[in-house]
């Protein structure tokens, strides 16, 4: 265990850590529908450009990757895949839901083919709701957990704790 | 544009299989081997999952395993109202919206008998091409960046920006604007529309000028897209295979000028641009030629828009006869269809889709049989599917 798994880091030197996670944040995008061109104009348009935020989109893989972005509606059978891709993400490791379906299922709310929301099966961090969401709700979304990123105490994601932002 | 004749392209197929040839049967024995691509990958536009059964370095056999985007669309039309079902269809070809919504809201018009005033039909067409130009300038950026090229991908999102100002400016939804209505449109067009399409239309055929160059002029790939998966007509007739990609084997076939619909295709003066190759290229060329051609008939649309009503007296509560109707348009992927069986309810009996890509990517088994594992790419790129088309 390390000085900041133990808990036991100094306050400045959890602030300076956050502060260097927070603006090198390596983006997955898990691009499944609709929401999937908005996140595209994030991240590959000049005039949303995610890289300003010191966010880096393309990680070679997941096991490269702090953020998944979960975007468009998930399917029962696309569930064991976000699954494993979750699990082969390192701590720390955050989640973003992006638009209605990976919500809460949006407008297949009634379907027989649609998990109805990916925080089903996986914990997630901030909620971008929209039907899609606009790129610049997906840049609050990152602004927000931007946010979180900096007030927590790293030492949490390591022992497990439930979360608590002040 | 140099075309390759026809002779000249029988007997690169014939060199191009004698060689595989030789190289399976003589030159080396591999093992097999079994190449995963998906289900999730930046290529494939969604989430396609492609099985290749390899031979050394050339694919024995590829199998595309759908049905991960599958969200049950025509299980729930039938528990939706009929203007409920254009917010669900919107959502099936994401890039194109607009178009998705319009062969539906005419085969309902069928049913019940109505049809759209002319200056309803004229915006309706005016939106169908905007939908088709922001769909198709992300192929051209996209397939691009699958070859290698990572700057036309940015191009394509800056410009695309500008068509969809002008969808929102109009209907209030980026993408998904669920502004058709039975007997017409929802809403007239906002003041000074006009003049800001046209400029917008100036700035996309700029961009296809722009690409022109870029992309078709550029040597890496003309080489990596030429001669690559050729679909000869005939094949891809019998696959079913529709819009580009069959108008880029040389098949000269375009719902917007063979199909009978309510739409304002008829009275603009534009063309149907085909390609006698059939491969990667002449698909990629053909989309860009379409694009500007869509420019074009906007400019006309909007240049000719007649006045009068946007809305044919419908009652307030749809609800539509008994019968059954069939109409279908030629969306931005392809021809797209839908075969409503109505018994007289608010809400539908039966909606069969047929879409595009569906037909378009049930070709890739025959298509990719002995090409190199590079190509896989190229070919996939260029069928240019929309998984949300396939699995609906």
């Amino acid at each position: 265990m390390g000085l900041v798994a133990s808990g036991k880091a100094p306050k400045p030197l959890t602030k300076l850590l956050n502060l260097g996670r927070k603006y090198s944040i390596w983006m997955y995008q898990w691009g499944l529908a609709c929401c999937a061109i908005e996140m595209g104009a994030v991240i590959g348009s000049p005039r949303y450009d995610v890289m300003r935020l010191g966010v880096i989109p393309f990680p070679a893989s997941p096991r490269q990757a702090d953020l998944v972005v979960i975007s468009g509606t998930v399917t029962d059978k696309m569930v064991p895949s976000i699954l494993r891709l979750y699990q082969q993400m390192p701590d720390p490791k955050y989640v973003i839901s992006m638009g209605s379906c990976a919500n809460c299922g949006g407008p297949y709310w009634d379907s027989y083919s649609v998990t109805k929301g990916v925080d089903q099966i996986i914990p997630v961090d901030v909620y971008v709701p929209g039907c899609p969401p606009r790129p610049e709700a997906l840049l609050e979304g990152i602004v927000l957990l931007q946010e979180r990123i900096m007030n927590e105490d790293p030492a949490a994601r390591w022992r497990g704790d439930p979360i608590v932002v002040d | 544009m140099t075309a390759v004749g026809a002779d000249q392209r029988q007997q690169m197929a014939y060199v191009a299989t004698q060689a595989a040839d030789a190289r399976l049967n003589v030159e080396v024995e591999t093992e097999g081997m079994t190449l995963n691509i998906g289900p999730q990958h930046p290529a494939t536009h969604g989430t396609l999952r492609l099985v290749a059964r390899l031979d050394g370095e050339q694919v024995v056999e590829a199998e595309p395993i759908m049905g991960y985007m599958h969200r049950g669309y025509e299980k729930l039309a039938e528990v939706r109202t009929y203007p409920q079902v254009t917010t669900l269809i919107n959502r099936i070809d994401w890039l194109g919206s607009f178009a998705n919504e319009v062969p539906f809201i005419l085969a309902a018009e069928k049913l019940m008998e109505v049809e759209a005033p002319p200056r309803a039909q004229w915006i309706r067409t005016a939106l169908f091409e905007l939908s088709r130009i922001a769909n198709i300038t992300l192929f051209l950026g996209d397939m691009a960046v699958q070859l290698g090229a990572l700057t036309p991908v940015f191009m394509a999102f800056r410009d695309r920006e500008f068509v969809l100002n002008q969808i929102e400016a109009v209907t209030g939804g980026r993408f998904h604007p669920n502004f058709d209505r039975i007997g017409g449109l929802k809403d007239d067009l906002p003041q000074g529309w006009i003049n800001d399409t046209k400029q917008a239309m100036e700035k996309i055929r700029d961009f296809c000028d722009e690409f022109e160059e870029l992309v078709l002029g550029n040597e890496i790939f003309e080489a990596r897209s030429r001669g690559i998966g050729i679909v000869p007509p005939e094949v891809g007739l019998s696959y079913g295979l529709s819009g580009a990609n069959i108008r880029a084997s040389g098949v000269d076939w375009d719902l917007r000028r063979d199909g009978h619909e309510a739409l304002a295709y008829d009275q603009v003066d534009w063309k149907v641009w085909t390609h006698p190759d059939g491969d990667s290229f002449a698909r990629y060329w053909v989309r860009l030629q379409e694009t500007r051609e869509a420019t074009h008939i906007v400019d006309q649309l909007l240049d000719g828009l007649p006045s009068g009503p946007i809305m044919a007296k419908v009652p307030r509560i749809i609800k539509v006869p008994a019968g059954e109707a069939y109409a279908a348009t030629e969306n931005p992927l392809g021809e797209m269809g839908y075969y409503i069986v109505s018994k007289g309810d608010l809400v539908p009996f039966r909606v069969k889709i047929r879409s595009a890509s569906f037909s378009n990517i049930s070709i890739t088994p025959w298509l990719l049989k002995g090409v190199y594992v590079p190509d896989i790419i190229t070919i996939l790129a260029s069928l240019y599917f929309i998984l949300g088309d396939i699995d609906r």
